[in-house]
């Protein structure tokens, strides 16, 4: 479907609107011309060939499809490119660094916290956006006393377990996950 | 999905002047609701107008002791802001109960208050829906409904409003500062959603061209202690099949003041009025508790696949009223 969008529904009758403009992800410049319907998850996908970020529901509710925006973790399958030309993005290609892996990388491994594969890209930058939001001093519904949080919060098993629920794994490898994540957050 | 055009405003009367006359535009905020309900096909917009840049970060003390919160703020930021937290802990954990991590990061506190009903016959076009296709029929009625309204539902529509943010603002009573082709004005909460009726095709009071520039939280200092309580088929990241916000004032053993609101009941956030009329003065114990449920349910009229909720709302109702009493 190259330089096509996400069209799940015939509307042939209208022409698509297109727009240029540049996108930064993993720290590069991509000039792109995009239809206003394309999601960045497409986008990524089928225009900059970066396929590590997957589609899994395509409505949110699955995880396979999170990158980070300024840092964020977000959905790129409900992200509308257009949106994002001001924003940088970071997908799980960009995670790793001239080092290596990125320290949650190597936990995935040594944790088994995958079997098929489908769902880790979007665990891996959900995990990054997560540990930064804990250190932050964001609580999460779990949190004893969530008014009176005013440093980095520790993460439990149930901390990690809330706060990566917007992740499936149909695989089930969440104890992996939820071990690999707990040994980085250390 | 039908091609739109795309343009993003700076202020927000730029962005009223944007969306100007033209039925065919909508703001754009998060897009978490909104851009799945053009994949759906549920809406088919010609122009989305991006309001999500405008003012978006503040989270402003009034001189009153309350807040102001900009309506591009993202739900992620407002649960973790410290004075949501300590001022207004209801107002935090209902948001934090709400969506993902990755959801709440995305979805503005406007878009919030507009998202639509989770109704399945709402979000699938091949199905009869009042609210979606006016006139249409309402299939929820004699079908699936488990998870719909039991409060203030009409012959043409049961749904729910989703929203878990929008229950602890109406507890709250929270006022929506709104822009329009008309000037600006305020929407008082309870008061901004609307009963279905026979237009369940409006889910608020908003005007066309409507843009809602910010939600300012009054001053309510007994809400430092004050619950959220999200009841769901399963522990995290689902909507909610009955909540309760409750904040509550005691002192001597007495219901001094206290608001309640009850989420997943009804087409709106729905303000308990009735219990919190029957609390005031009373005492704090569990069985005046479960009496002021009652006075608010009596008016129930669930449907046969969620009599259950009845209970469940009773139940939810009076322990998170003891809890904070026990608090007390």
């Amino acid at each position: 479907m190259k330089g096509e969008a996400n069209t799940t529904r015939g509307d042939a009758a209208t022409a698509p609107i297109t727009v240029e403009l540049e996108l930064s992800v993993n720290d590069q410049r991509y000039p792109v011309t995009v239809d206003t319907r394309e999601t960045l998850l497409d986008t990524l996908r089928e225009r900059l060939d970066l396929t590590g970020s997957k589609k899994g529901c395509d409505h949110g509710q699955c995880g396979a499809c999170t990158v980070l925006a300024d840092g964020r973790r977000v959905k790129s399958c409900l992200t509308l490119t257009v949106t994002v030309d001001d924003v940088s993005v970071t997908t799980v290609e960009g995670l790793a660094g001239a080092g290596g892996l990125h320290p949650l990388q190597e936990a995935f491994v040594e944790h088994d916290a995958f079997q098929c594969g489908y769902c880790t890209p979007g665990q891996l930058c959900s995990a990054v956006g997560m540990l930064a939001e804990a250190e932050e001093g964001w609580p999460s519904l779990v949190t004893p006393g969530i008014a009176a949080v005013t440093g980095p919060v520790e993460l439990d098993d149930d901390e990690i377990r809330e706060r990566m629920s917007g992740n499936l794994c149909r695989c089930g490898a969440y104890p992996g996950i939820v071990a690999a994540i707990r040994q980085v957050a250390k | 999905m039908r091609p739109f055009s795309y343009q993003r405003a700076s202020s927000a009367r730029s962005a009223v002047a944007a969306l100007g006359a033209d039925a065919d535009a909508v703001y754009l905020g998060g897009g978490t609701n909104l851009v799945d309900l053009m994949r759906l096909g549920v809406v088919s917009p010609g122009t989305l107008v991006d309001v999500s840049r405008i003012a978006a970060g503040a989270v402003e003390e009034t001189s009153g002791g309350g807040l102001r919160i900009g309506a591009g703020v993202r739900n992620g930021d407002l649960a973790a802001h410290p004075l949501v937290r300590r001022r207004y802990p209801m107002l935090a954990e209902a948001v934090l109960s709400g969506a993902s991590g990755q959801i709440r990061n995305m979805a503005t506190v406007g878009g919030n208050l507009l998202q639509r009903t989770r109704c399945s016959y709402f979000q699938d076009v091949t199905k009869p829906c009042n609210k979606r296709s006016p006139g249409s029929g309402c299939p929820a009625i004699t079908g699936d409904h488990r998870n719909l309204a039991i409060l203030g539902h009409s012959e043409s529509c049961v749904a729910t409003h989703p929203s878990d943010m929008a229950v602890a603002l109406a507890a709250l009573g929270a006022a929506v500062h709104v822009e329009g082709p008309q000037g600006a004005r305020i929407v008082p909460m309870p008061g901004l959603h609307r009963l279905p009726g026979d237009r369940p095709d409006r889910d608020t009071v908003l005007e066309p061209g409507d843009l809602i520039t910010a939600v300012e939280v009054p001053p309510l200092p007994f809400a430092v202690r004050s619950r959220y309580r999200k009841v769901r088929d399963r522990a995290s990241f689902s909507f909610a099949v009955v909540s309760v916000a409750a904040a509550l004032e005691v002192s001597g053993g007495v219901v001094r003041d206290c608001r309640i609101a009850l989420g997943a009941v009804a087409h709106v956030p729905w303000r308990a009025e009735a219990a919190e009329a029957a609390l005031r003065g009373a005492p704090a114990t569990p069985a005046e508790f479960a009496r002021a449920a009652d006075v608010e349910l009596a008016q129930a009229r669930p449907l046969p696949l969620n009599a259950f909720k009845l209970p469940l709302a009773r139940n939810v109702l009076v322990r998170v009223l003891t809890e904070l009493a026990e608090a007390a």
